[in-house]
């Protein structure tokens, strides 16, 4: 047997380049793709400490949706989410993305009414929502135990059935391998350490590879966007936690949608393997250390046998954590920093993936015209000085 | 799980706190620019490396205190 070929080269960085892009995450990759597709910019790296998207592009829970409350956040996220439902053929890659409905539980009459709402809201935006009662969870899931004498009864949910899953790995290698055939460098084991400012401009990053000039600098490094604004003299709203999250052993079909309840605090879907995986809430405390605490681990397994008793004998395989950002409005940040040419896309926090080539499409139009696009104008920095904060902690607070 | 040090029940298991962030963030004086006012209300350190932070002894006896924790190895000192 011969080894496959590679999808991608595994280039040394050159000492110049139009375009530097920080993280090679789904963000920087689905950036350096369309930058290349959409604006034909190919003198461009993504610079990865690590493995190509090792870090919370490999940790998630792959959830996909684009039911989110506010006009702002829903035009974003259902961008992304067109981009998906054409996203295999285009990448000539199966992404296993499988829109088999997102059902968000409601467990108090608060909860109802933030559901309902967000229905409304969401339809008003053109984006696909259904109320559900008890009875029909139990018809769209059976498997999910909708007893009032449950400790949290389920008392309806939302649905969007657009919304589903994608092999994440499968959408990192079918990104790397389109941007290297432009002739982008995917350059790994290369830490972005310093950068060089004149006259308050990016010219250069400073690595673990050598000095890389650049005329535009574009960060797209999740959880560590904090340590890096640092180094170039700027502070940022974001605080990094641990996200946890687990998969069980392997099971035979049973589960074909997807459940997430904020409430009770865990999310789960099968995987097209057969794993269940599932997300818990993050670690309180600030971390950069990629594993959390094993108590929240608990809580989410206590959630999930809640709604699912029927899981109360299945194994647990492996559990880990991602380092997530998180903003004080549960809204990314999009745009430009106080240095000219250094652009930031940070805080998606624990709900990113979703809008991987969505957040690509749009940040690469922006590095590209060098202003914000329409549709990442509203996530920039400044809504915290101007107070026109995007306040999704409702839709998007650890719920993916 | 962390092992907190508080200063009156002594070491005990995180989950019987609450996180309180960055310690020692001072409220500005009132006459303040809109940005030192944003940057008071949103935005804390968020170092690689040690930390002073505030933690609350919910489930014991209830007071607040700072430590300082490494924010990678999350050792308390
Ligand atoms: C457990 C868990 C579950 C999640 N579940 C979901 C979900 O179901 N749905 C959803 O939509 N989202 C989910 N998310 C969130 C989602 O994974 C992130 O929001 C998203 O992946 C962030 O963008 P990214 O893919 O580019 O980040 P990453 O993949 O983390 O990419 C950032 C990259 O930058 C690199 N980097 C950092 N610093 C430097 C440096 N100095 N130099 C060079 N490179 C650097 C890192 O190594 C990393 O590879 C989840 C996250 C976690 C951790
Ligand atoms: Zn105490």
């Amino acid at each position: 047997m011969t080894h496959p070929d590679f999808l991608w080269r595994d280039p040394d960085p050159r000492p110049s380049y139009d375009v530097v892009i920080v993280g090679g995450g789904g963000h920087g990759l689905a950036t350096a793709y369309y930058l290349a597709r959409n604006h034909g910019l190919t003198n461009v790296a993504v610079l990865e400490k690590g493995w190509l998207a090792g870090g919370n592009m490999a940790r998630n829970t792959t959830i996909i949706r684009s039911n989110y409350l506010w006009d702002e956040s829903a035009a974003i996220y259902e961008h992304s989410l067109k981009l998906w439902e054409g996203l295999s053929a285009e990448l000539d890659y199966d992404l296993q993305f499988s829109q088999r409905g997102v059902l968000n539980l409601a467990h108090s009459l608060g909860d109802v009414r933030e559901g309902r709402r967000r229905v409304e809201a969401n339809r008003l935006n053109g984006v696909d929502a259904e109320w559900l009662d008890a009875d029909e969870v139990k018809k769209f899931c059976p498997l999910v135990n909708v007893s009032a004498r449950a400790r949290y009864p389920v008392l309806g949910a939302t649905l969007q059935r657009r919304g589903g899953i994608a092999k994440h790995d499968h959408v990192a290698w079918a990104l790397a391998r389109r941007a290297d055939a432009y002739g982008i460098d995917l350059v790994q084991g290369c830490e972005v350490t310093g950068f060089e400012i004149s006259g308050g401009r990016v010219t250069a990053v400073r690595t673990s590879r050598g000095r890389i000039a650049a005329g535009t600098v574009a960060l797209a490094a999740a959880g560590h966007t904090s340590v890096l604004a640092e180094l170039a003299g700027f502070r940022l709203p974001l605080q990094s936690h641990p996200l946890q999250a687990l998969v069980s052993e392997l099971l035979e079909p049973v589960l074909d949608c997807v459940v997430m309840s904020n409430a009770v605090h865990v999310y789960v879907s099968q995987a097209h393997k057969g794993e269940l995986v599932m997300g818990a809430g993050i670690d309180a405390y600030n971390s950069y250390g990629q594993r959390g605490g094993v108590h929240v681990i608990e809580a989410q397994m206590a959630a999930a046998l809640e709604l699912f008793p029927v899981f109360s004998r299945v194994r647990v395989l492996r559990t880990w954590a991602g380092i997530v950002d998180v903003s004080p409005d549960a809204s990314p940040i999009i745009g430009r920093t106080p240095v000219e040419n250094l652009f930031v896309n940070a805080g998606w926090g624990t709900g990113g993936f979703k809008a991987t080539p969505g957040a690509g499409w749009v940040y690469a139009d922006t590095i590209a015209h060098g202003r914000p696009h329409p549709l990442a104008e509203p996530f920039a920095l400044d809504r915290f000085t101007t107070g026109a904060l995007i306040d999704e902690h409702g839709a998007a607070a650890v719920a993916h | 799980m962390l092992l907190i040090p508080c200063p009156f029940c002594g070491p005990r298991d995180e989950n019987e706190f609450r996180y309180g962030g960055q310690a020692g963030v001072a409220c500005p004086e009132r006459k303040t620019s809109d940005a030192e006012w944003a940057a008071y209300l949103f935005v804390r350190d968020n170092p690689k490396g040690w930390f002073r932070e505030r933690w609350f002894h919910a489930h014991g006896c209830r007071t607040w205190f700072t430590v300082e924790r490494h924010t990678l190895t999350q050792e308390i000192r």
